[in-house]
């Protein structure tokens, strides 16, 4: 068996270059991938930026520097309408193999982090999809007498076992 | 309905806009006056992407949007008129009749002095400003509804307030 010591592992994560731009409201982005690195040690791998303080066109020269620095065509916002994201949309006018996804949270990143390798059209449909199925509800059914049917109701607790 | 907010915000159509005030004021639908952006299509298709489904964005030169006003009076939906400078807002003032403008985020820029974290404003614009209120136009600078609305008046006597 080969040995995984702690030091090896941890030498893996900053051989490779940024991945992805982050771009959030307040804290998030940050706040994203200070998570993304808390969990994998793969922060470094993302780049994020706050729109706070920023006039439109500045977002755009603050985006526009990002993409020159880091080289990285993968851009994530956290809000579809949001000024980021209309900003991300009139960067990638001039640079149109840059990709944005909006909506981003926590599993799109993680994904990310691991798969910085190949098309970056790839890279982005796996990370929205894990995104996407990340995204669940989940309640425990009411209790039988607070339902219309106590039938129904109990059955329905019964969860996977309803048939 | 009626003509919630006339808004000057150099984001145009963003989070606080769609989020922060479309919701408590349920806002259907949103008038981006700007006469270049009413000449660019492609420009046009970035907001529309951005809008919630619900929510519907016209554009309009300020011309087209004094014309039009009455007909977003008149209009069922709950609507707010955005202008991205203080200028085009203050051609807009002068065109019809614009009872309240709401400035909501000018950002930092060469020449412009800091009233509040989101305002910041040249000699010109205060200028014009204090235009508009002369005219009767109550201004106030509020970036999100939870937010106090601070008169003009205050606003300029500010300096690096926070």
């Amino acid at each position: 068996m080969s040995e995984r010591g702690g030091v090896e592992v941890a030498q893996e994560p900053d051989s490779r270059g940024i991945s992805a731009i982050v771009l959030g409201h307040g804290d998030f982005a940050g706040g994203l991938v200070s998570a993304t690195a808390q969990i994998t040690g793969r922060g470094s791998r993302l780049l994020s930026l706050s729109n706070q303080g920023l006039s439109g066109e500045r977002l755009e020269e603050a985006l526009h520097a990002a993409i020159a620095a880091s080289g990285a065509r993968l851009v994530f916002t956290d809000l579809p309408g949001g000024s980021w994201t209309i900003a991300a949309r009139r960067v990638q006018r001039e640079i149109p193999s840059l990709v944005v996804i909006t909506g981003v949270n926590l599993p799109m990143l993680l994904d990310v982090v691991y798969r910085d390798e190949g098309e970056v059209e790839e890279l982005a449909r796996r990370s929205a999809e894990r995104g996407r199925s990340a995204v669940t509800v989940s309640q425990l059914s009411r209790a039988a007498g607070e339902g219309e049917g106590g039938v129904s109701g109990g059955a329905s607790r019964g969860g996977a076992h309803v048939g | 309905m009626s003509v919630e907010l006339f808004r000057v915000d150099d984001r145009l159509l963003h989070g606080q806009v769609v989020v922060g005030w479309g919701q408590p004021l349920d806002i259907q639908l949103i008038v981006l006056v700007d006469d270049e952006l009413a000449a660019s299509e492609w420009e046009q298709e970035i907001y529309r992407m951005g809008a919630p489904p619900e929510m519907t964005v016209l554009f309009e030169t300020v011309e087209g949007a004094a014309t039009a006003l009455e007909s977003y009076r008149l209009d069922p939906r709950n609507s707010i008129i955005l202008t991205s400078d203080v200028g085009t807002m203050r051609r807009l003032v002068e065109a019809a009749g614009v009872p309240t403008v709401n400035l909501g985020g000018i950002h930092h820029a060469p020449g412009r002095t800091k009233r509040l974290h989101y305002i910041f404003l040249t000699p010109e614009e205060e200028a014009a400003l204090l235009a508009m209120a002369e005219r009767g136009v109550r201004v106030t600078a509020q970036d999100v509804p939870a937010a106090r609305a601070v008169p003009l008046q205050e606003l300029l006597a500010s300096e690096e307030a926070r």
